[in-house]
């Protein structure tokens, strides 16, 4: 019969609207600012630069600058797709997390009006100091300044990562820590050789000068 | 008492011009009630915004508009401070004067109309003879407002939104025309007023408004498509089509001027329901014998609000049309049964008072209806859809 659906239709709208009234499963909704929804696991906004509170060069948990993983490689502000970050290579170096000479960021920038949270840093990142936030309450007032992150803005803990992503957070600490065993491992090897040689040869430099994630 | 109460909007306007002299009696008058009608149906569209909000948001399990003073209800002031702050803009190619005037056009016809609807006993702003007419007249001329809108725009989607509604409007204003004129012929004169006289009488206990005859009910429900296609509301809204056309005519308004055809559409809803409620619903008269007591504008008011919610029932069900079904529909169906319900009137009129004329009236209309809407089904292929150029 002509009309028939549209009156199906019709009454199913009407017991949408008098069945929100009666049961509250029905909203769907959540009211916002009071009431939120747990964020998921993989969820990302804009990146943040990740710090190890206690590590052998920051036993001080409160210094997040010392505790920086970033060793200012710079390979995210190349790979950046649109050119968000701006980082500044240190003149000097300092004791990174596992307590390796390294260079440091004297300034590392997101513009997050820029940043398209694609993720890619964090993918190319060898050194797992780059990850993925969650927060994404970052409305300002000021347009430029306000949404320009410097690093101490940047930088979250580790505690804070394990919140946030605790599964891909596991998974860093044990890559890291199998890096550092295997570091440690190679420095007695490489002294009990140097012991053993003694004054023959002169010892072999640290292969400091391109590393690679598993080192670090 | 309760005549008091039913006049009393009458004897509050005689009160107040009272004081003025004699000689500006009349023009007081009138002025009293076009400012209480351009105060009323605003303040009317400004709660119809929210509560419109607030039912598609509960058709859709959600809860709606809830921020802005007690449930919400404080909303559209906040619209409204909104859009007078906004800046206007007018596009640098388009036409100046007709780009203003477009949604001024609009707003004053529409509230052209309200002048000859009856909103209680009484209360008509302007009694004229040819209300129907002079209503009808006003109605044609929004659709000049839309093309002056969409095409002083000098936009693609503008003047597409533009074409789209001249099109449809003027199908359905024959619909529309078509379907109120089995009333007039009913009633013979095309005085709302008198309009109303005739259905204001009960047998039984139950009134004998048009809609309870069968050439009645037919003529509503076209009527009330037509009407739903005349103010352009969904699921008719391909002139707006946000979808296709950004915001149709509209486009390249912003502001105020946007908020102007925002009320103008409205203020249409409201009319032409108001229309609608005195041509097939009894105006301002009781829905029962029992309940004459009750003021005749609660009456009017409330057959009003009911018809503003089956349109937002409508629009919150239904999909948009495409513009050949829009047009097929108009042409091929509703017109064909306007021209039969023009018939079955005239018998109805003719076969007197027996109950032979029921069945034979209504059977005539249900099974053309019937026929037209299996034979439109049937021949309808379904599968996937042949271009016949683009190929």
């Amino acid at each position: 019969m002509l009309g028939e659906g549209i009156l199906k239709g019709m009454a199913e709208t009407a017991k949408n609207f008098f069945g929100s009234y009666v049961s509250a499963e029905r909203l769907t909704t959540v009211e916002y600012p009071e009431d939120r929804i747990a964020p998921y696991e993989a969820a990302r906004v804009f990146p943040f630069l990740v710090f190890d509170s206690k590590s052998p060069s920051n036993p001080d948990a409160a210094d997040w600058e010392a505790g920086l993983r970033c060793v200012a490689c710079q390979i995210c502000e190349k790979e950046c797709p649109p050119k968000c970050i701006f980082i500044e290579k240190s003149k000097d170096k300092k004791p990174d997390a596992v307590g390796k000479p390294q260079f440091y960021p004297a300034r590392f920038d997101i513009d997050i009006s820029v940043c398209m949270s694609c993720q890619i840093c964090v993918e190319v990142c060898p050194f797992e100091a780059i990850k993925m936030d969650t927060v994404f309450e970052l409305s300002t007032e000021d347009r430029f300044g306000g949404l320009l992150l410097d690093r101490k803005q940047l930088a979250k803990s580790n505690e804070y990562f394990h919140q946030i992503h605790p599964t891909e957070a596991a998974d860093v600490d044990d890559r890291l820590s199998e890096g550092r065993a295997k570091t440690e491992a190679k420095a007695t090897a490489g002294a009990i050789a140097a012991a053993i040689k003694g004054a023959e040869v002169p010892a072999p430099k640290p292969p400091a000068a391109k590393p690679t994630g598993a080192e670090s | 008492m309760v005549e008091k109460l039913d006049q009393i909007f009458v004897l509050l306007q005689h009160w107040l011009v009272g004081y003025l002299p004699a000689g500006l009696q009349p023009l007081g008058g009138v002025v009293l009630g076009v400012v209480t009608i351009v105060l009323l149906f605003p303040a009317l569209f400004a709660l119809t915004t929210v509560f419109e909000r607030k039912g598609l948001a509960r058709i859709q399990n959600r809860l709606g508009p809830n921020r802005v003073g007690p449930f919400g209800l404080l909303q559209p002031i906040a619209d409204g401070i909104k859009s007078l702050t906004k800046e206007d803009i007018v596009p640098l190619s388009a036409d100046a004067a007709v780009h203003f005037l477009a949604p001024v056009v609009l707003v004053v016809t529409v509230f052209m109309g309200f002048a000859v609807i009856p909103m209680g006993r009484n209360m008509v702003l302007v009694d004229i003879d040819a209300g129907l007419l002079f209503y009808f007249a006003m109605g044609a001329s929004a659709e000049l407002s839309v093309f002056m809108a969409g095409w002083s725009s000098r936009n693609k989607y503008s003047l597409m939104g533009a074409m789209r509604a001249v099109a449809q409007m003027i199908s359905y204003e024959v619909v529309l025309l078509l379907s109120s004129v089995t009333v007039v012929m009913m009633t013979g004169s095309l005085s709302l007023t008198k309009i109303i006289e005739a259905q204001n009488h009960y047998s039984w206990g139950l009134p004998h408004w048009f809609i309870f005859t069968p050439w009645g009910l037919a003529g509503f429900v076209m009527y009330a498509i037509a009407a739903t296609a005349e103010t352009n509301r969904s699921p008719f809204d391909l002139p707006e089509g946000e979808s296709e056309l950004v915001a149709g005519y509209h486009t390249e308004y912003s502001g105020f001027k946007f908020a102007l055809f925002f009320l103008g559409e409205y203020l249409a809803m409201f009319s032409i329901s108001g229309l609608g409620t005195t041509l097939f619903l009894g105006g301002w008269s009781a829905p029962l014998a029992s309940l004459q007591w009750v003021p005749s504008w609660i009456w009017f008011f409330s057959k009003l609000m009911m018809s503003i919610f089956v349109f937002i029932w409508m629009r919150g069900t239904l999909p948009r049309l495409r513009q050949d079904q829009l047009m097929n529909f108009a042409w091929k169906f509703i017109l064909p049964m306007c021209m039969l319900n023009l018939m079955v009137a005239a018998l109805w009129h003719f076969m007197g008072g027996s109950w032979l004329r029921w069945v034979l009236c209504s059977a005539i209309l249900i099974v053309a209806y019937a026929g037209m809407g299996f034979g439109g089904l049937r021949k309808k292929q379904i599968g996937p859809r042949r271009y016949r150029y683009a190929e």
